[in-house]
C-alpha cells in the first residue's frame, strides 16, 4: 500500500488549524423519485488529494458533478472557503473538470484545448502561448501542440485533458474516472505522474473512480459511497485495515467473513462461536453491540497455511487462531499463491500467501491437509 | 495475368467498379453531349449534325470535325437571356438553401437533443414526406396556395387579411415549394453531425468559462460544420438544376435555368444550343464544389 508519511502529518496539521477549503453539508439530490444523493455531509481539506469510491449508481458522480456545477442540490449548502456556491454555475467556481471521456474539442488542436479557458478569460495572446507552453511542459507533451486530439494515443489525450483542466489553475480539481480509458500498465504509471503532479502544485483534487486501487495509490482520504450516502471516509489504511461495517470490508480487497456470535471475553479478546468456521479469538471491538449477531472478518493476506500449525499455543495477546482443513483449489498469480482451504467445520477460507522465493519449498497441493492460521489482532469483529 | 490479378485482389475490383460505372454512365454521354454543343441545328431526327459519321469515309469525318465551332456558346454570352437564366438559378438556390439552414439546423439541434428512443421517431417523420411522389406534392401545394386555396382560408378566417392573396405563380410560392422540398436534404446530414456530437463537449466549454450561446457558436456550430458543407451542397446544386418547382409555382416571367434549358430542347428543339447551356451549368455547378473542397482543406491545415 502506498503511504506518504510527509504529507499526511502536514495535513493532519493543516487541518486541525483551518476551517475545510470545501464544507458540503446535509446534500440532497433527486432524479424524479430516485435519491441519488442522500443528506451527505463532507469536508475537503486544502491540498488534499480526497477519492470518492463507490460502485456504479451509488451517487459518486453526481456529487462530482454537483461540485462542479453541472447539477444543482435540492437542499444542503456547499461552502467554499465559508461562501455557499450550491447554485453558482460552473464557470463561476474555481473548480476545473477533467471529464471521463475527456471531452476534448475535436476541431481544436492541443493548443487550442488548453488555451480555449485562457481565451474566455480575455488574456492576452503572449500570455496565453506562455500558459500553454508551461502546461505542455507539465504533462510532457511538448512538440505535440499542433496535433489534433484525433491524432493522438488515449495516455496523450489524458495528459491534454489534464492539461486543460489545470490551465486556469483551478483551487480545486475534479476528475471524473480519469483513468477508465487506459490499460492498465498505463494506468498505474499515469496514477503515479498524477499524484507527483498533485503535490508538486499543491493543489486540491478530487477523483472519482471505482477502482479501488486507483484510490488507494493516489488518495490522501478516501470517502465510499453506497446509495448516496458516505460509509466512510478515512485514509486508504484506515478503510482497509479498520471497515467499519462488513459492506465496506468486502468492498474494499478481498475478506473471509464468518458469521457469529460473542460467546466469551478474557484478557481484552473476545471468543465468537462462528455459524461454519468453528471458535474465533478476536481483539475486543471498541463499538460493538456484542449481544447482536455479529461477523469477524480476515483479510487473506493475513492467514498463514502451514503442514500442522504453530507449535506451541503461547496464550494471551499471542494466541493463535488454528482452522484445520484440506486445500480445495489454488490460484497462482506470480507474486502470490490464492489457496482455499474447505475447513472441517464447513466453511471455504481463502488464504493469500505471497511466494517470497523462487524456491518451490513452500507450496501445497490440492487434497493435502493444513491448518489455516492467524492472530487475533488480524480478525475485524463487524456488525451485519 | 491481369485478370488473375484482379481476382486476387477483390478488393481492387470494388475500387474500380465505381469508376466503370462513371465512365459509362457519365463520362461516356457528357462527351456526347459536349460534342452536341459544338455542332449546329440540322432539319433532321435527331435534330442536330450527326456526331461523328464514321460510315461515310474519313474524309467526311474530317469535315464533320471541321464544322466543330464554339458559336453555341459565344451565343449563350451574348444573349442576356442565359446569363439572366443563370444568375437567377444561382440566386434562387442560395436564398433557397440559406433559409433552408436557418430552419434545418434548429430543427436537426432539437432532433439531436431528443431523449434516444425517440430521435428514430423524429427521422421517420423528416422522411414520410418522400413516401408521396414528389409531383403530388408540389399539385397539392397549388392546391393550397390557390386563390381559394386552404392558406387564404385560414388567413382569411383568423382575419389575418381581408381578401385572398395571390399566392401562386409568385417567388414566394416558388420559394416555398424549394424549401419544403429539399429540407429533408438539409436536416438529415446537419443531424447526423449534431447527433454524434458529445454533450459533455458543452459542459467542459461552460467549466472553461463558456455561456450557452458561447459554447454553441465556439463548439456546435464548428463540429457541425462538415453536416452544414453537406447539407448546403446537397441542397445548392440540384437546385440550380430544378426545372419543375419553378415550372409549376413561380411566375414565367423570368425563367431557371432548368426551364431555360427545357425551352430550347423541346420548344425550340435547338439541341446544340440546349447542350451548350448544360455544359456551362455543369462548369457553374462544379464552382461550389471546389469551393467545399478547399474549406475541408484548410480545416483540416488550419491551427
Amino acid at each position: 500500500m502506498d503511504e506518504h508519511p510527509q504529507k499526511q502529518e502536514a495535513m493532519q496539521a493543516g487541518a486541525a488549524l483551518d476551517t475545510p477549503l470545501l464544507r458540503i453539508s446535509s446534500l440532497t439530490k433527486r432524479f424524479g423519485g430516485y435519491v441519488a444523493i442522500d443528506q451527505l455531509s463532507l469536508d475537503i481539506h486544502a491540498g488534499e488529494f480526497f477519492a470518492l469510491l463507490g460502485p456504479s449508481g451509488c451517487g459518486k458522480t453526481t456529487l462530482l458533478r454537483m461540485i462542479a456545477g453541472f447539477e444543482t442540490p435540492d437542499s444542503g449548502e456547499m461552502l467554499f472557503n465559508g461562501e455557499n456556491i450550491a447554485s453558482a454555475l460552473p464557470h463561476q467556481r474555481p473548480f476545473n473538470m477533467m471529464f471521463q471521456n475527456y471531452a476534448l474539442f475535436p476541431h481544436l488542436t492541443v493548443e487550442g484545448n488548453i488555451a480555449f479557458g485562457l481565451k474566455r478569460l480575455g488574456m492576452q495572446k503572449a500570455d496565453i502561448k506562455d500558459v500553454v507552453a508551461q502546461m505542455l511542459a507539465l504533462v510532457q507533451l511538448d512538440g505535440l501542440g499542433k496535433r489534433r486530439p484525433d491524432q493522438l494515443s488515449g495516455g496523450q489525450r489524458q495528459r491534454v485533458a489534464l492539461a486543460r483542466s489545470l490551465a486556469l489553475r483551478p483551487k480545486i480539481l475534479l476528475l471524473d474516472e480519469p483513468m477508465a480509458a487506459l490499460d492498465k500498465k498505463l494506468r498505474e504509471s499515469t496514477q503515479r505522474e498524477l499524484l507527483e503532479l498533485q503535490r508538486k502544485l499543491n493543489m486540491t483534487f478530487i477523483i472519482v473512480t471505482h477502482d479501488q486501487d486507483e484510490a488507494m495509490t493516489v488518495a490522501d482520504r478516501i470517502g465510499v459511497m453506497d446509495h448516496g450516502r458516505l460509509e466512510q471516509v478515512a485514509p486508504p489504511r484506515q478503510l482497509y485495515e479498520a471497515p467499519r461495517s462488513r459492506w465496506i470490508a468486502e468492498f474494499v480487497g478481498d475478506v473471509n467473513v464468518f458469521d457469529g456470535k460473542v460467546t466469551g471475553e478474557e484478557n481484552g479478546r473476545v471468543t465468537l462461536e462462528t455459524r461454519d468456521a468453528g471458535v474465533i479469538a478476536a481483539l475486543k471491538p471498541p463499538s460493538v453491540d456484542e449481544s447482536k449477531m455479529l461477523c469477524v472478518a480476515i483479510r487473506p493476506e493475513k492467514i498463514k497455511i502451514s503442514q500442522y500449525g504453530p507449535v506451541n499455543d503461547l496464550g494471551g495477546n499471542a494466541a493463535f487462531n488454528r482452522l484445520p482443513g484440506v486445500v480445495a483449489d489454488i490460484g497462482y498469480l506470480g507474486n502470490a499463491t490464492i489457496y482455499s482451504v474447505r475447513l472441517d467445520t464447513g466453511a471455504v477460507l481463502r488464504a493469500n500467501v505471497s511466494n517470497a522465493t523462487r524456491l518451490d519449498t513452500d507450496s501445497y497441493h490440492v487434497g493435502q491437509r493444513v491448518v489455516a492460521w492467524f492472530v487475533p489482532a488480524d480478525c475485524m469483529v463487524l456488525e451485519q | 495475368m491481369m485478370a488473375r490479378r484482379l481476382f486476387a485482389r477483390p478488393a481492387r475490383i470494388a475500387a474500380i467498379a465505381p469508376y466503370l460505372w462513371m465512365a459509362l454512365f457519365f463520362l461516356l454521354p457528357f462527351a456526347f453531349v459536349v460534342k452536341i454543343s459544338l455542332s449546329q441545328t440540322a432539319i433532321a431526327q435527331p435534330p442536330y449534325v450527326p456526331l461523328i459519321p464514321l460510315t461515310e469515309g474519313w474524309a467526311a469525318t474530317r469535315a464533320a470535325l471541321a464544322q466543330l465551332s464554339l458559336d453555341n456558346f459565344r451565343l449563350l454570352i451574348s444573349d442576356n437571356l442565359y446569363v439572366l437564366s443563370y444568375l437567377r438559378s444561382l440566386t434562387v438556390a442560395a436564398v433557397a438553401t440559406a433559409i433552408m439552414l436557418l430552419i434545418g439546423y434548429p430543427i436537426a439541434y432539437g432532433m439531436s437533443r431528443l431523449p434516444a428512443r425517440w430521435q428514430p421517431v423524429a427521422m421517420v417523420l423528416v422522411i414520410v414526406p418522400f413516401w408521396t411522389s414528389f409531383l403530388i406534392r408540389i399539385y397539392a401545394w397549388i392546391n393550397i396556395l390557390q386563390h381559394d386555396g386552404l392558406l387564404n382560408k385560414t388567413l382569411m378566417a383568423l382575419r389575418i387579411v381581408r381578401e385572398p392573396v395571390t399566392w401562386l405563380s409568385t417567388d414566394t410560392a416558388m420559394y416555398i415549394g424549394i424549401v419544403y422540398s429539399y429540407l429533408p436534404f438539409m436536416i438529415l446530414p446537419l443531424y447526423a453531425s449534431l447527433a454524434k456530437m458529445d454533450h459533455a463537449l458543452l459542459e467542459a466549454a461552460a467549466d472553461l468559462g463558456c455561456s450557452r450561446l458561447k459554447a454553441f457558436w465556439l463548439i456546435t456550430v464548428p463540429i457541425s460544420l462538415p453536416g452544414i458543407g453537406a447539407g448546403i451542397l446537397l441542397c445548392f446544386i440540384p437546385i440550380v438544376g430544378e426545372f419543375v418547382i419553378p415550372d409549376l409555382l413561380a411566375g414565367s416571367d423570368r425563367m431557371m435555368i432548368g426551364q431555360t434549358l427545357w425551352l430550347e430542347f423541346f420548344t425550340n428543339k435547338d439541341w446544340p444550343v440546349a447542350s451548350a447551356t448544360a455544359v456551362v451549368l455543369l462548369a457553374v455547378l462544379l464552382i461550389p464544389l471546389l469551393v467545399y473542397q478547399r474549406l475541408q482543406q484548410r480545416q483540416l491545415g488550419a491551427d
